[in-house]
């Protein structure tokens, strides 16, 4: 009861933020920190509900006039909302300190609390219009934040873009779930369980939620408008919308997969997937190309969410095989790498915030050497980088072996498609496990390291404590992560039993902290030991090598091979670092083609080199339906211009062939 | 029971120090045999450990631009380095830390030292070091997803991503010896090559810029930081060594519950092979040209096709056996 109190009083908080925010100015600077005691009002009833395996219901006299509106927090919901309040409360944090003058954080303010509310409503709605209504209430308080900056025509472009995605997003959840209903029309999430839809209908609602999460969560093919929207709003609800909403989008998969459409088929796994794993390859082919440095964090949120699809259809697979134990390594990948994702993420566009701050830039070919100028952001930064990249023993990697786990486990699959898919997996998530490294490696090389490229960057200074405490917590979060994965999915062990039928092997490993993916026989990583094992490595031969060494150090200028050149152009920028990558993948992917334009010896012309890139998925999922769209509007245009007399024609014609109709139907 | 702990805390102590006692040799071995096989003389044997003698005594230069990160890196990249050697079994497999990680924590132990290197590599702000992590990264994207298939080739054959267990299996059926175990093979020295920046992906030996990969990384350490990072790339490549060795010719290898006795008859048998092997790196060295840099996909390309070949037919004889 007291959870209840707890969630109704924290969503009013929000509320009455919202409405603050609207009426009076003065009341601005109350926005921020409502939110962030609402989120951890929030969080904390659903870290109690989660780890208490217990749930929480209540009925209201709203919505639908014969059901009212339902609402249930089960550990589920929970666990997402522990994930989503997390991320609410940095942001909130990171908000704190913002300028609160300018007109930009005026028309944010009063969105900020209603699109944190609407995310948490999702979860606990308990019937299919609920869902939706709160589905639909977050895709608008997030168009309006990306719109917020509406003069600029980046923004005008992203946010139109998002628009036509998110009606088409929810568009599909309306079929999903009255495919869901059925004819009977049971709208309340109890009474589709109680009646699941047969084969055919359970195929169409899939793809129809597919469609539907996939659009709000960036799987290619439906991810273009992601890349535009997300760094388009302020960089707090950036890390929001990376971070976090996306992670909304796999809850509605997973209620719906899981939950809602009753035991799984084997067949449901394949296209989670195979569009997981295309999805992780091409966001980060993407991300590795691209020169905006938030543009290249939504990206890369493109490729984690793929790989969290790929190891929830491994866990319906899994699960389809009553395969338990494997179910719950693959479950478990999926469910941490949802948590680490939120804090990485998080991390690093707060992170990016913190760099647009300070430099008013966010190319990298204009940044550099900020590990000078705002040291503690980099540090931070560092530590995001690299548990994205999936290094140990930091977070990133404990989902990724989780799931390389899961992926071994793959070839003792009964069916063809399913086992023979699962090299080909493996290797495109360490294809993405790689090139995320080397995505991560020219961010923080370019942008923080090496010498300052802009002005901009020479000047630019740490951010605001309150900045930096976010972007500290989150830090701290990644790096308990790493060393931790073995008591978190122990934590998260009542929800994966109950979703995937099994449970994590436990014990064994060197130390109680260590996680056992199938049996300590088979395959163990225990971070704390390895972690401990770098640290005393790494202090003695220090001690070492200041004791027997040298230890006079000199300062001079670069050897750079004898040819040091002190302007800073001549550092490698992102588009050089990336230029192999280009060329190996690219000519593939992107049809990357470079042309080189040298004048003729003698020719005092300067010599010119462009490159140009095609994208695929672009061309055939948006420009050739938007084509076909206009075309046709343009050919039935014809119709507003026509004579008198050819109007009566159309008339008598249309009225002929309907009571032909009539005729032969009756 | 303590006393059992202690052993074996002794023996995993035994193996760290010898990992790192023995990896200058096995650079020198290589190099020595190349020398003779191009009728040079070539340097002395214990070359390797003269050279970290002398960067450790030289001052260390840094660049007026380098930051935190360029001197603190090569401790931990050695570091790193070092504990995912201690993690390959040498000479027992049944050693404390066989049980800490797997080989799938092992290849991202050294991805994270090849990404601390990298990044090193930019920290200066030179166009060679740009050139060299560009170019490393690049040639990780290529190599891992090899690298993963043969992971699950052993998988499948072994039942266990443990490299103890790979090891101990293979000791208890030396006869399987199969096909996709052959193939597997070729693709892991092809990708250990790689790794290492050896001849035909990278010469080590090379000071002509263009060519340069790993060089070209490091090319603005000196002093203590080049020793460190020069004992971390003799490291990896006794790793890589100690990783085939253990994977595929794993006989005289102490197994799980083996005492002392076994473990000196072990020690004998794995100091020959890695020295063997670092001769045969030798003579490859010298029969083979450098590649041109955008030739490596082909190259890395073989060792995926061959491992993604092994995955299937370890299928078939999976499906055979079931």
């Amino acid at each position: 009861m007291v959870g209840l109190y707890g969630l109704g009083g924290a969503l009013g908080v929000l509320a009455v933020a919202a409405i603050l925010a609207t009426l009076t100015r003065s009341a601005l600077a109350l926005v921020y920190p409502l939110c962030a005691g609402a989120a951890l009002v929030l969080g904390a009833v659903d870290l109690h509900v989660l780890l208490s395996d217990g749930s929480l219901s209540a009925s209201l006299p709203l919505g639908l006039p014969t059901s009212g509106l339902r609402l249930r927090l089960d550990p589920m919901s929970a666990f997402f909302g522990v994930v989503i309040n997390g991320g609410v409360l940095t942001a909130s944090l990171y908000g704190l300190s913002l300028d609160r003058q300018t007109e930009l954080t005026r028309r944010v303010e009063p969105l900020f609390p209603i699109f944190a509310a609407a995310m948490n409503l999702v979860l606990i709605a308990d019937d299919a219009y609920g869902f939706l209504f709160f589905w639909e209430l977050m895709s608008l308080s997030s168009w309006a934040l990306v719109a917020a900056r509406h003069t600029d025509p980046e923004s005008q472009r992203a946010s139109h873009l998002y628009l036509v995605m998110a009606a088409l997003g929810t568009v599909s959840l309306l079929f999903a779930f009255g495919g869901l209903a059925g004819p009977a029309g049971g709208y309340s999430f109890e009474a589709i369980r109680a009646l699941p839809p047969g084969p055919a209908v359970a195929a169409l609602v899939l793809a129809a939620a597919l469609v539907g999460c996939g659009s709000k969560g960036g799987l290619v093919p439906l991810h273009a408008w992601l890349p535009l929207a997300h760094p388009a709003a302020p960089s707090h609800v950036s890390a929001l919308m990376s971070g976090v909403m996306t992670k909304v989008a796999i809850y509605g998969f997973m209620r719906i997969a899981f939950d809602l459409l009753g035991p799984p088929a084997w067949w449901w796994a394949l296209p989670p997937i195979v569009l997981g794993a295309l999805t992780a390859v091409l966001g980060l082919l993407y991300a590795v190309l691209d020169r905006d440095l938030k543009r290249v964090l939504a990206y890369s949120t493109i490729e984690n969410v793929g790989v969290i699809f790929v190891a929830l259809g491994l866990a319906l697979a899994f699960k389809a095989n009553a395969f338990d134990a494997a179910a719950a390594v693959a479950l478990t990948a999926a469910l941490l790498h949802v948590l680490n994702h939120s804090w990485f993420k998080s991390l690093l566009f707060l992170g990016a915030g913190a760099v647009l701050h300070a430099t008013g830039r966010r190319d990298l070919d204009g940044l550099g050497g900020l590990i000078r100028t705002m040291p503690r952001t980099a540090v931070l930064f560092l530590v995001g980088a690299l548990s994205i990249s999936a290094l140990p023993p930091l977070n990133g990697f404990v989902s990724e072996w989780l799931l390389f786990q899961a992926v071994l486990a793959g070839p003792t699959l009964p069916q063809a498609s399913l086992h023979f898919a699962a090299p080909a997996i493996g290797a495109m998530l360490a294809l993405a496990a790689a090139l995320a490294a080397a995505c991560f490696v020219r961010v923080y090389g370019t942008a923080f390291l090496g010498r300052p490229r802009s002005i901009d960057a020479a000047r630019a200074h740490d951010v605001g404590a309150a900045q930096q405490v976010a972007m500290g917590v989150l830090a701290l979060l990644c790096i308990l992560g790493g060393l931790l994965g073995g008591p978190l999915a122990a934590a998260l062990g009542h929800l994966v039993k109950a979703i995937a039928g099994g449970a994590l092997a436990s014990g064994g490993g060197p130390t109680p902290l260590s996680l056992v993916a199938f049996g300590a026989g088979r395959s163990v990583y225990d971070a704390p030991v390895i972690a401990l094992f770098v640290a005393i490595a790494s202090v003695t031969t220090l001690v070492i090598v200041h004791r027997v060494s040298e230890r006079r150090t000199r300062r001079g200028p670069a050897w750079d091979c004898g040819f040091p050149d002190p302007s800073p152009t001549t550092q490698y920028t992102a588009s050089s670092f990336a230029q192999p990558l280009r060329r190996v993948y690219g000519t593939v992917v992107f049809s990357a083609r470079e042309t080189v334009i040298m004048p003729p010896p003698g020719d005092r012309a300067p010599a010119r080199f462009s490159v140009a890139l095609v994208d695929h998925a672009w061309r055939i999922f948006y420009a050739a339906p938007a084509r076909a769209v206009l075309g046709l509007a343009q050919r039935l245009n014809v119709l507003q211009f026509l004579t008198i007399r050819r109007y009566l024609v159309l008339m008598f014609a249309a009225l002929v062939i309907l009571l032909s109709i009539a005729a032969v139907t009756t | 029971m303590t006393a059992e702990v202690a052993v074996q805390f002794l023996a995993q102590g035994a193996q760290m120090a010898l990992v790192l006692l023995i990896a200058p040799l096995a650079v020198g071995v290589t190099r020595r045999v190349k020398a003779r096989l191009m009728r040079r003389q070539g340097a002395p044997l214990l070359q390797g450990y003269r050279d970290l003698a002398k960067l450790l005594r030289k001052e260390s230069v840094l660049a007026e631009s380098a930051s935190w990160l360029f001197r603190t890196a090569p401790y931990l990249i050695f570091a790193l380095t070092w504990v995912a050697a201690a993690l390959v079994p040498s000479f027992a497999s049944g050693l404390m830390f066989n049980w800490a990680a797997d080989v799938v924590a092992l290849v991202a132990l050294l991805g994270a030292a090849r990404a601390l290197l990298a990044l090193a590599g930019m920290d200066v702000g030179t166009s060679f070091g740009g050139i060299g992590s560009s170019r490393e990264m690049m040639i990780a994207t290529l190599a891992e997803p090899a690298m993963m298939l043969i992971v699950l080739t052993l998988a499948i054959a072994a039942g266990t991503t443990r490299l103890a267990g790979v090891a101990d299996f293979f000791i208890a059926e030396p006869l399987a010896v199969r096909v996709s175990l052959a193939l597997s093979l070729v693709a892991l020295v092809i990708v250990a090559l790689a790794e290492n920046a050896r001849i035909p992906v990278d010469n080590p030996m090379t000071h002509l810029e263009l060519t340069m990969v790993h060089e070209a990384m490091v090319l603005e350490y000196s002093g203590r930081h080049l020793a460190l990072i020069e004992a971390a790339s003799m490291l990896k490549l006794t790793l890589y060594l100690s990783l085939l060795i253990c994977l595929f010719a794993p006989f005289g290898m102490a197994p799980a519950a083996a005492g002392p006795g076994s473990w000196a008859v072990g020690l004998g048998a794995w100091t020959a092979k890695l020295l063997l092997g670092a001769a045969l790196l030798g003579v490859w060295e010298v029969s083979i040209a450098k590649m041109r840099v955008f030739r490596l996909p082909d190259f890395l390309g073989v060792a995926f096709v061959f491992a993604f070949i092994a995955i299937l037919l370890a299928y078939l004889s999976l499906g055979a056996a079931a």
